[in-house]
This record gives structure tokens, sequence and C-alpha cells, in this order.
């Protein structure tokens, strides 16, 4: 006994050390595992509460730019809505459309990020919208150029989003000129640039194609832009990727759109029922 | 009691400093300074290493949860909060009984580059291989914590001249 108090009185800080490095660890494996670092994230309330005062400062500087990137929006949604209301105008048997009947696939909340990474291999953003704007987990998050990642960690007033470049993500991306599916991931070199795998042999496409997103899965609306194919390997194979860059400057990120996708349940259920 | 407040100052300063300012310098890309171990040089040398080990531990996982990264920052904060004492004593030769009189200004360049620039690769290292978290890469880890290293240093270099300047 005696001897085991001697152990302790001289590794004392050693050990405790030890403890606290031990603590340290649990947290790394946590974060790269599971995703549910709930205390220890860019979401709480004094580090979210902190990036949001110093996101307030700072977009000052760019808002000139925002404008322009506003009024770009506007001008490619109005273009939009004149085709459609030319498209109505069109139709020949005139038929009442009740706008109230119409149920939309898809509602969009605006947002701030307010903390933005793109140097590391996983890299998360901040915004601030949480639950109490009915953000939670696994949403889209866009802009008007492009999908920029989807959620993954939610408190009541910040989310933190997983980025597109992260090791860990694979969203569902097609061709715009046909129906073959790849999956995006990002190989951590170039915050421009990510990679298109898993592309049927059979599919055709040269550089300079665009990409978007496919419908497949309940996150992402179909037609969301993602990028230009800028690199073609010589042989296709499965282990290959074709280079994407990018619409959005990754770097350069300010107001974003959520996009709730209100069938979402309904097509998880029919899916389980399924197998 | 002076020096606590000291302390309290210096460690708020270096956490928003690293945080607001110095997580987006990212120069050409990937090189960034991690300026805020600069606490752990300046915090007084003592025998009892349980105060050192806690501030170290609280300062690796508030720069933790302000970048997103788990534990990275804690884990290499803490190691070389833990090993600084055996640097000290191999450089500075100092007895303990000197311990409560020591001042990094008061010693020669040599010696302090010597201690600090240690300390910072250890650091730097550590970092960036849990950030990389596999063996592939390795050479990006390795030019990683090179260049940072340097960055970091020359910071506070420079920072350490400019505060000496005045005071004195």
């Amino acid at each position: 006994m005696q001897q085991l108090i001697y152990f302790f009185q001289k590794y004392k800080f050693f050990l405790f050390f030890l403890f606290l490095e031990i603590i340290a660890v649990a947290l790394i494996i946590n974060n790269h595992s599971f995703h549910k670092s709930k205390f220890i994230s860019s979401t709480n309330f004094i580090t979210g509460g902190l990036y949001q005062k110093s996101s307030n400062l700072s977009e000052y500087f760019s808002l000139k730019e925002k404008n322009l990137v506003l009024v770009e929006e506007n001008l490619s949604l109005k273009n939009k809505l004149e085709r459609l209301n030319s498209y109505f105008d069109s139709i020949s048997s005139h038929q009442v459309i009740d706008t109230i009947k119409l149920n939309p696939d898809y509602t969009y909340t605006s947002g701030k990020i307010i903390k933005n990474s793109y140097s590391k291999t996983d890299n998360f953003i901040t915004i601030n919208r949480g639950k109490n704007d009915d953000i939670s987990k696994e949403m889209a998050v866009i802009n008007s150029k492009g999908i920029i990642g989807i959620t993954d960690n939610v408190s009541n007033n910040f989310a933190r989003v997983q980025s597109i470049l992260n090791s860990k993500s694979n969203i569902n991306a097609k061709f715009k000129n046909n129906h073959h599916y790849g999956t995006l991931i990002w190989n951590g070199e170039n915050y421009n640039i990510v990679q298109l795998t898993d592309i049927p042999r059979q599919a055709v496409f040269k550089v300079g194609d665009t990409i978007i997103t496919g419908g497949r899965s309940t996150i992402f609306p179909e037609g969301i832009p993602i990028g230009t194919i800028i690199k073609v390997p010589e042989e296709l194979s499965a282990v290959n990727s074709i280079d994407i860059k990018l619409f959005n400057d990754m770097s350069n990120l300010g107001y974003i759109y959520v996009v709730t996708n209100l069938h979402k349940e309904e097509i998880k259920n029919l899916d389980n029922n399924n197998e | 009691m002076n020096r606590t407040i000291y302390l309290i100052l210096l460690f708020v300063f270096l956490l928003l400093l690293q945080v607001l300012v110095l997580n987006n310098i990212l120069f050409l890309g990937y090189v960034n300074p991690y300026i805020y171990i600069v606490f752990i040089f300046l915090y007084p040398i003592k025998e009892n290493r349980f105060p050192i080990l806690i501030t170290a531990f609280l300062l690796g996982l508030s720069i933790d949860a302000f970048s997103n990264s788990g534990g990275i920052h804690t884990f290499a904060t803490l190691f070389i909060a833990y090993i600084r004492l055996f640097f000290f004593k191999v450089i500075f030769k100092k007895t303990t009984t000197d311990y409560q009189l020591f001042n990094l200004r008061h010693e020669s360049f040599d010696k302090v580059f010597n201690y600090t620039a240690i300390l910072t690769l250890i650091h730097h290292f550590i970092l960036f291989s849990l950030t990389n978290f596999s063996f592939y890469n390795f050479t990006n880890v390795l030019i990683n914590t090179l260049f940072s290293s340097v960055f970091t240093l020359l910071l506070y270099f420079l920072g350490s001249f400019i505060f000496r300047k005045k005071l004195t």
C-alpha cells in the first residue's frame, strides 16, 4: 500500500498529464467518427456568439460584392420567371391554377455564414441558423452559385455545416446533359477543385461539361449547380475520378440558403418499407 | 495576485488573437501561425506542474472549440506543457531556487531561441500529424510543420521585441 502511495506521489504529474491526454484523444476520436461532439464545437453559445459578432463587423467590408451577387441572382430568377410566365400564357386550354393547392417539395431558409474554413482536410462551416429556425441535421446548404454542404450539428441558434470540402462528404451528382450519376468527393488538395467518382463506363462527357446535383438523395434538390469538368483522366475506370472546378469560390462565401425537404420522412419511410 | 491577472489577460488576448485574426491568414493557402503556444513559454516555471497542465488543457480546448478540430490542439498543447520543464532544465541550466526570479527577457537570445524553437517544432509536428490522421501525405506534414513553425517563431520574436522596447 505504501509503495502504491509512493508511486502516485512520484508520478503524480505524469499521471495527471496522461489523464488529460486521454481526454484529448477521446475528443479527437469522437470528432473523427461520430460528429456528435456537441460541446466542443463552434455551435455552442460562446463560440457561436463570438463568431457572430466578428462576422457582423467584417461583413461591411464586402457589401459591394454581396450586392453584385444578389443582383446576379435576381437577374437569373427574373429570367426564369419570365420564361415560366410565357409558358403559362402559351397553354391553350384555360385551366385555372390554384397556387395554394400546389405543394412545394422544398422550402428555403436564408442565413449567413459566420465562420468558414477551407484549408484543412475536414472543413466545417458555422451558420447563424439553428433549431429555433427549424434547422435540423442533414439539410442541404446552398447559395446562388452552387452547393456548399450539409448541416451536421445543430444548437439553438447556430448550426455546423459539413462542407463539401470534407473527406467524409459524399454527394450524389450527375451530368447536366445526360442522366449518368456519380459521387462527389474531395481529395483535400485544392479548395476550388472537387472530384467525381463512381461514374458508369458508358457515360459520355468532355472537359467543360456542367455537373449538377442528382435527385437521388433526400437532402439536395435536383439540379443545383456544382461546377464544370476541367480534367478527364486518359482511361476511365472505377477508381479514376474526374476533376471539377466549383462555381463557388469556397474561400469567399457570405449568405446561404438552407433547404428543407418537406417529403423527407415520406421518402425515408418508403425506402424502409422496401427493404 | 498581479501576476494572475496578467496571465488571465494574456490567455484571453492570445485566444482571441489566434481565433479571430491568425486563423484567417493562411499564407500561400496552408501556412498558418499558432501564436497561442506563447502562453506556454511565458507561464512562470514552477515545480508544481498541475496549474500549467490545467491551463494548457483549457487553452487547447478553447482553441479546439473555435476551430472545430476535436481535441487536436488540446493534445499538442498539453504535450509541450508537460515536457517544457525538461527542456528548460537542459537549456537554461537553472536550479529549483532560481525558478522564482526567472524571466525569459533576461536570458540570452540563442538560449531563448533554442527553447522556443524546440517546443514550437514539437507542438506543430504533433498538431499537423493529428490533423492528417494517417501516414499518407507525410511529406505534407513535415513541410507544414517547418513553414508554420518559422512563421510562429517570427511572429513571437517580432512581438516580444516590440513589447520589450515599450516596457523598458
